[in-house]
């Protein structure tokens, strides 16, 4: 019932994706060229999505669990540090160059094949690259 | 429906694609107690990382992921994707991607979806930035001519 879980959650996500047109790397670009033709399409998927989760987890914290685990495990960390912005303005600049983020560029795996996996083979890489750094080894 | 000034937008599409994203993300926080964040369940599914996610609720999201979008170009047909020209833009921005969601512990999935409803100052931190980011990014691409 856990794998059929993540099996659905992980289809829905990908469905929704493909439905909102952000397996289309120019529409994502559109989106953060706000100097161009901006289009602001993003921020509606984003905005539906925020909605739904807002409720669920007004849900979540009248739970004493998950419905089909021990327990909730979320994230902790509240400190706001050099790493958080670095990280993200470095994925920032990634997601304007391909137009793409790690969601887009997996779910576009079967239908764009070869330009989604050149992106999703090099975000291996720079992901590899993470892990191998010395102070981020965890073997 | 057309989004008045924005020709080409999708606000219906968006809307319905976003609540299904929402959804999705939902069903992981209250079923399984966990985050819908894509970058981090994907270092799991291939084994970069050990992260406390078991091996198999990683690699069977990713896997949906696939899914989904598979299926619903087999039902809807194929979808509009314009993508940057030769490989060069894709392979930067991947690395950069790959590198910058694993140092930063989130992606649009994790910080946007998940972390920016929760209010959690790190996300919203975190959103702001790459947001920013990407802006500036496209803005000096187009300047220098590279706009695609």
């Amino acid at each position: 019932m856990r794998w059929f879980v993540a099996l659905l959650s992980g289809t829905l996500f990908g469905a929704g994706l493909a439905l909102s047109g952000m397996m289309d790397p120019a529409r994502v670009r559109g989106f953060l060229d706000i100097f161009g033709a901006w289009d602001p399409t993003l921020a509606f998927v984003m905005g539906g999505a925020v909605i739904v989760m807002a409720g669920a987890w007004a849900i979540q914290r009248q739970m004493k669990g998950p419905a089909l685990d021990e327990t909730f495990s979320l994230p902790g960390t509240t400190k706001l540090d050099a790493r958080l912005i670095g990280g993200s303005a470095l994925f920032g600049a990634g997601w304007g160059l391909a137009g793409l983020c790690p969601g887009p560029g997996i779910a576009s795996l079967s239908t764009s094949p070869v330009p989604a996996a050149t992106f999703v083979v090099a975000m291996i890489a720079g992901m590899a690259l993470y892990a191998a750094l010395p102070s981020n080894r965890k073997d | 429906m057309i989004l008045p000034g924005f020709p080409d937008a999708q606000p219906v599409e968006g809307l319905v694609g976003g609540l299904m994203i929402g959804a999705s993300a939902a069903i992981m926080l209250l079923g399984l107690g966990r985050i819908a964040g894509v970058s981090g369940l994907f270092v799991r599914a291939i084994r970069i990382e050990a992260t406390g996610t078991p091996w198999a609720i990683a690699a069977l999201f990713v896997a949906g992921l696939v899914l989904g979008g598979a299926l619903f170009a087999g039902i809807a047909g194929p979808m509009e994707a314009h993508y940057p020209p030769g490989f060069g833009w894709l392979i930067a921005g991947g690395l950069l991607v790959g590198f910058g969601t694993r140092l930063g512990s989130g992606c649009t999935s994790g910080h946007g979806v998940c972390g920016m409803s929760r209010l959690s100052p790190r996300s919203l931190a975190a959103v702001a930035t790459f947001i920013a980011s990407g802006m500036v990014t496209v803005a000096i691409v187009n300047a220098l001519g590279g706009g695609w």
